[in-house]
């Protein structure tokens, strides 16, 4: 329209590019924008040019919504807007500031156009600013970026950007990210050399992923260094993976454990079978979900809070149906294990379908509370707060559940009970209240596991079935009547399971798991850590 | 000698029991097929499979009561020998399809082709034959008992513990079959059967005859377990129920006793899974719960074990409800068999039969001169609790 206008605002931004005023360098940027929509697209490379250089955080936003098509002039006040359908018309904001400006209708726009070479020019200008950013997790995340594509144009960019990075972090992942692009372009010999060092010296799948590309088209030299990198990245790989591994193994012995551990005492310390044991740990997960309805309902602000509200409900109610179930069924049947085993499998389909029809057949929503989602990376490994969580939370339980039973008047009698009932009746200890008490403790534990299930697992009428066998398995395994033998099954467990898998699959992995067992009872028919003496065959 | 045994098993109870079941396996048919549609006396096309479903279900139940309620072993594994009994006869009613299958393969059952698999596995082999899969019905499960119960019982794993592991050898099954790559049609399983023997499957006549096989089966099931049972073999079971280490301390090898009714009754379930294929249409890893099994005890329980007449009865009268049930409220089945397994556990320890035989032995007693009361055999009350645990 005006190119003398816009050569002069060129000229001005240029002059203005090295000056330390904000608010000049402000006025420049808004002048540059102003001078987007004018001209071909050749004029509008050099203001793209021309921003980048300008080094303001608010130009990289507005470029990405110039990729992408998304920027616009308004035509009735001459202003540069950002605009995205709504509804009938175009919702619009500021371009630099993103400040909204209400809805227009389509006429109202006319958008500024980019081409393919403008699209590329974007996002070497991008490139630029973000990898000179001032901030640091800019630099950083650019740098990550450039390492991912390895876009050959960008070296030179990049070099600029390494001879002023100060940060150590973010100066080594420019380092490996030009150490990518060195290895893609041709380059002497000592470059690739040095390049293949850098990856091969961070050693992730990626690094392992270029070295592998390069192996082809690479100088004999060049080849087996690339080589030897690959070996030394794959050695690291594999131990990471099998330290990864590991912690899956804990994870999943972490979930075994509580579901396990009430049924140590239970079935361990009572010796009763209660096959409704995996039914106690659904009601705990279907606690969870009914008290964080309640507070999406009532009070939202407490979401975060509602694991720790959860926690002391599940175990009562659990706590609860435990006692009426040891009242109601098993103090009847004592001394009959097999027909407690099927008096509790009945109740377990009778609780099932209550909460069938209470809450549905379908699996129920229970949400992460905000620390207990994401994850973080360790070295190699990454892990999730919720299983972090919850593996802590195993190791609280049990180490809560030993202080029970060998410190409290409780636990005392507990173990009284259970090594020598009649004597222990003769002392003085109401031994009908304890075997409640010691039920009612099994129980509210499966439902505080139950809590921790729900945030890694479906929560549906079929939780508990789902535990059992895995649970029961455990404490076979373990030694029963040791919370200690159930500790060391469970982390067994799960890990061997987890080393297992990659190699024979999930279901073939817990197909051998159930084997082994089998054929370990053989073996040692009490378990890992079997009792001795006479209360063994009490 | 075996005759003798045969014949000291057909006393008295037995007999009628037979009868009865012989009745059933002529009557049935023959009412289905003779009578016209309509007749208030004829039994509806749907019922007869259906009720000689109920048939394999007792046989299971039978087969059950001869290792819990004799010898004192609560297998929690059974459905897996019925299962297993049931793919091999399934085996054999696939190879039977040949070319009608919906990829026409000669060879090939269908699941096959759709994998992709080029010829069939090994373990097909062999199952084209009647004869050959009719031996497999028995001795797969055989097998797989004999090699468990062989691990299991010279080890000693009793009790709970051995409950545990059947449940675990069960579910273990269950996850591989739901493989593909097992070669026994995954979590489809075997169905889309043509026919038996030439037969056709769907046909009234087969289904009459298929009743009729299921119901003679059971006879001579019910006449193998009574003669079991009342042989001096029966005798060390029951004393290996009631007292395992005394009867070893006897001088008894009882792990050798508890193999042999173990492994006896995984063939009969074998057996009863044959049958329960064919009248049903399909054979899915779905058999092999851990839940199904369970409910085989169930049965068992309300029947009666240690008797058994009971564990017939026990499958018949809990199916029939159950068929009822699902069809009235099938949201309150689960409830009604959950409270049939508490309710049963607490009042009726003996179940029907046992409770039944119980008052009728009082109600005798009672009428009896006083003076003939002492020479009476009366019901063995010790045992009368029937308690499985090991009580040492």
């Amino acid at each position: 329209m005006h190119p003398i206008r816009l050569i002069l605002t060129l000229l001005l931004a240029l002059l203005l590019t090295g000056a330390p005023g904000a608010l000049a360098q402000a006025d420049t940027v808004e002048a540059l924008v102003r001078a987007l929509p004018e001209g071909g697209y050749s004029e509008r490379e050099k203001v793209i040019f021309a921003l980048a250089e300008t080094g303001d955080d608010r130009v990289a936003r507005l470029l990405s919504v110039l990729g992408e098509g998304d920027l616009y002039l308004h035509e009735a006040d001459g202003r540069v807007v950002a605009a995205r359908r709504s509804g009938e018309g175009y919702a619009i904001s500021d371009a630099l500031s993103g400040e909204a400006l209400g809805t227009v209708e389509k006429g109202a726009l006319e958008k500024i156009r980019v081409n393919n070479r403008l699209r590329r020019a974007i996002d070497g200008a991008i490139a630029q600013l973000t990898l000179m950013s001032p901030r640091a997790p800019v630099r950083l995340s650019a740098a990550r970026n450039l390492l991912k594509t390895a876009e050959p144009d960008a070296l030179d960019l990049l070099d600029k950007a390494l001879a002023r990075e100060s940060d150590a972090d973010v100066r080594r992942v420019m380092e490996q990210a030009r150490a990518a692009i060195v290895l893609k372009t041709e380059t002497s010999v000592e470059e690739q050399l040095a390049a293949v060092e850098m990856l091969a010296e961070r050693g992730d799948r990626e690094a392992l992923a270029m070295l592998t590309g390069a192996l082809a088209g690479a100088a004999p030299p060049v080849q087996s260094a690339l080589r030897s990198g690959i070996a030394s990245v794959e050695r690291r790989l594999a131990l990471w993976d099998a330290l990864q591994n590991v912690w899956y193994g804990l994870s999943l012995g972490s979930v075994l454990l509580l579901a396990a551990i009430g049924l140590a005492i239970t079935f361990g310390v009572m010796g009763v079978i209660n096959m409704a044991h995996g039914e106690i740990v659904m009601l705990g997960a279907y606690t969870t979900f009914a008290v964080q309805q309640v507070i999406r309902t009532s009070f939202p602000g407490l979401f975060d809070y509602s694991l720790a509200i959860a926690l002391p409900l599940a175990f009562l109610i659990a706590a609860l149906v435990g006692i009426a179930i040891e009242r109601g069924i098993i103090r009847w049947l004592y001394g009959r294990p097999l027909e407690t085993l099927l008096a509790t499998w009945g109740l377990s389909l009778v609780l099932q379908q209550t909460v069938r029809t209470i809450f549905g057949p379908n699996n129920r929503e229970v949400g992460n509370p905000a620390w207990m989602s994401g994850a973080f990376e360790l070295g190699g490994l990454s892990i999730t707060w919720n299983r972090l969580w919850i593996v802590a939370f195993a190791l609280f339980v049990f180490a809560v559940l030993l202080a029970v039973l060998n410190r409290t008047q409780l636990g005392l009698q507990m173990r009284a009970v259970t090594q020598n009932r009649r004597m222990a009746s003769a002392m003085g200890i109401r031994t009908p209240w304890v075997d409640a008490m010691t039920f009612g403790l099994g129980s509210g534990i499966a439902g505080m596991a139950g809590v921790a299930l729900s945030q890694i697992d479906n929560v549906s009428p079929n939780l508990g079935q789902s535990y059992i066998i895995d649970s029961f398995m455990v404490v076979v395994f373990g030694g029963v009547g040791n919370l200690w033998g159930t500790l060391v099954g469970a982390f067994t467990l799960g890990v061997v399971n987890k080393f297992l898998e990659p190699y024979a699959g999930a279901v073939l992995g817990k197909i051998l798991i159930l084997v082994f067992i089998i054929l370990f009872i053989q073996r040692r028919p009490r378990g890992l850590f079997a009792l001795k003496g006479r209360a063994v065959d009490a | 000698m075996i005759t003798k045994t045969l014949l000291r098993a057909l006393d008295g109870k037995a007999l009628w029991v037979l009868a009865a079941l012989l009745l059933i396996a002529i009557a049935v048919p023959a009412s289905n097929l003779a009578l016209p549609s309509g007749h208030p006396l004829r039994v509806p096309d749907h019922f007869v499979p259906l009720l000689g479903k109920y048939l394999t279900y007792a046989m299971l139940a039978l087969a059950l009561d001869l290792v819990w309620g004799f010898c004192g072993i609560l297998s929690l594994g059974h459905g897996a020998f019925f299962a297993l009994g049931g793919y091999a006869m399934g085996m054999y009613l696939m190879r039977q399809i040949g070319d009608r299958g919906v990829y026409a393969h000669p060879i090939l059952p269908d699941f096959m082709v759709f994998l992709n698999w080029k010829e069939l596995p090994w373990f097909w082999y062999g199952f084209d034959m009647f004869w050959f899969s009719a031996v497999m019905v028995v001795v797969a499960p055989g097998l797989l008992a004999f090699v468990f119960g062989w691990f299991a019982f010279r080890s000693r794993v009793t009790g709970v513990y051995l409950s545990i592991i059947t449940q675990a050898m069960t579910y273990a099954l269950m996850l591989a079959f739901f493989r593909n790559d097992m070669g026994f049609g995954g979590n489809n399983g075997l169905t889309d059967f043509k026919d038996i023997l030439g037969a056709p499957i769907q046909a009234g006549t087969t289904r009459a005859a298929l009743f009729a096989a299921s119901a003679v089966a059971l006879g001579l099931c019910f006449l193998v377990c009574s003669a079991i049972v009342n042989s001096k073999l029966g005798k060390v079971l029951v004393a290996v129920r009631d007292a395992e280490s005394r009867t070893r301390f006897l001088g008894y090898r009882v792990e050798r006793y508890k193999l042999f009714a173990f492994t006896a009754s995984a063939m009969m379930a074998g057996l009863a899974g044959a049958l329960y294929v064919p009248q049903v249409g399909i054979i899915n890893p779905g058999e092999f719960a851990p839940a199904n099994s369970i409910e085989i005890v169930i049965w068992t329980a309300v029947g009666g074990r240690g008797t058994l007449v009971g564990p017939i009865i026990g499958a018949v009268l809990v199916n029939a409800g159950k068929s009822w049930f699902t069809g009235l409220f099938p949201e309150f089945w689960l409830f009604a068999l959950g409270g049939l397994f508490v309710a049963v556990t607490l009042f009726l320890p003996r179940g029907i039969v046992g409770t039944l035989a119980d008052a009728w032995h009082a109600m005798k007693a009672r009428h009896r001169p006083a003076s003939l009361e002492e020479g009476s055999p009366r019901p063995p009350k010790g045992s009368a609790r029937m308690d499985p645990s090991p009580a040492e």
